[in-house]
């Protein structure tokens, strides 16, 4: 039962991802493209998304545990480090090369269109990679 | 379905096609994705950070513990556009380069900074942003940035 609960979530980012417009890569691009053909609906998305996050983790977070698990899980941090900005930075080039970012690519996947297996394939690898070069910095990190 | 047009590109693999806006399909949209990341923090306490639930099942220090959430939630983002298709018959369109060795190179660059970073357009732009994290608004801040210049280039300076 718990487990579906997670599966319904994930099939819901995904349709979430779809019905905004966030899963097609021109459109992303075209956001990002804000001196050409700018098409500013993403922003509607982030704006759509933290409207029912911000307050909705608010009320969840009243709770001392979460339903089907002992504790919560979030990120203690907040020291702004050399790794947190080059990582973002590396991040928003690839995104604005290809016009995907990590949900949109997860969900066009299925239909396999040879850009998006390059991308996920690339994108899979690179996550690897940083996890062997961050390994040693990642030990206080616990998820 | 996704139907996905790999046609109308330059040889850089940008285009110049414009796109409809769409503010309320895109607000609605946005509020489905919120009400998944609420469902996740409910259930398991987790944040909805796509980049942060896909690392963690890969090699090295493979998390375990969250290996069944990581992988259901996996599978769900994997079936929403098949269900989309088989729902509404028809999927919308999803233009992308047809330049691979440029996808190559967006997905490793993807895949290592929102590693590096701790996080993505969910994890930090949504997630964080929403817990009004200044770690996750300054990596917000930061890869729009340098997504913005990318795509100057790209289209303006390099490209069409």
């Amino acid at each position: 039962m718990h487990y579906l609960s997670t599966l319904f979530a994930g099939l819901l980012f995904g349709i979430g991802l779809i019905f905004s417009g966030m899963a097609n890569p021109e459109k992303v691009q075209n956001f990002l493209d804000v001196f050409g053909t700018w098409d500013p609906s993403l922003a509607f998305v982030m704006g759509g998304a933290i409207l029912v996050t911000a307050p909705g983790f608010w009320f969840v977070r009243k709770r001392t545990t979460p339903f089907f698990h002992t504790t919560f899980h979030l990120p203690t941090r907040k020291d702004i480090d050399a790794r947190l900005v080059t990582g973002a930075a590396v991040f928003g080039v690839g995104w604005g090369l290809g016009g995907l970012c990590p949900g949109p690519a997860m969900t066009s996947l299925p239909f396999a269109a040879p850009g998006v297996l390059v991308f996920v394939a690339a994108m899979l690898a690179g996550m690897i990679l940083a996890k062997f070069t961050a390994l040693p910095l990642r030990k206080t990190i616990t998820t | 379905m996704l139907l996905y047009v790999t046609g109308f590109v330059n040889t850089i693999g940008s285009f110049d096609l414009e796109t409809e806006f769409t503010p309320i399909t895109s607000l609605l949209g946005g509020m489905l994705i919120g009400l998944s990341a609420v469902i996740l923090m409910a259930s398991h306490g987790r944040v909805a950070g796509i980049s942060g639930i896909v690392s963690r099942l890969l090699p090295p220090a493979v998390d375990t513990k969250g290996l069944p959430i990581g992988i259901t939630f996996v599978v769900g983002l994997l079936l929403a556009a098949p269900v989309w298709s088989g729902v509404f018959g028809q999927g919308s369109v999803a233009v992308i380069s047809s330049n691979m060795a440029l996808l190559g190179l967006a997905g490793l660059l993807v895949g290592f900074g929102s590693v590096l970073g701790n996080g993505c357009t969910s994890g930090h732009g949504v997630c964080g942003i929403s817990r009004l994290s200044g770690r996750s608004i300054i990596a917000t801040g930061t890869f729009m940035a340098t997504g913005v210049i990318t795509v100057f280039v790209l289209r303006h300076f390099i490209g069409a």
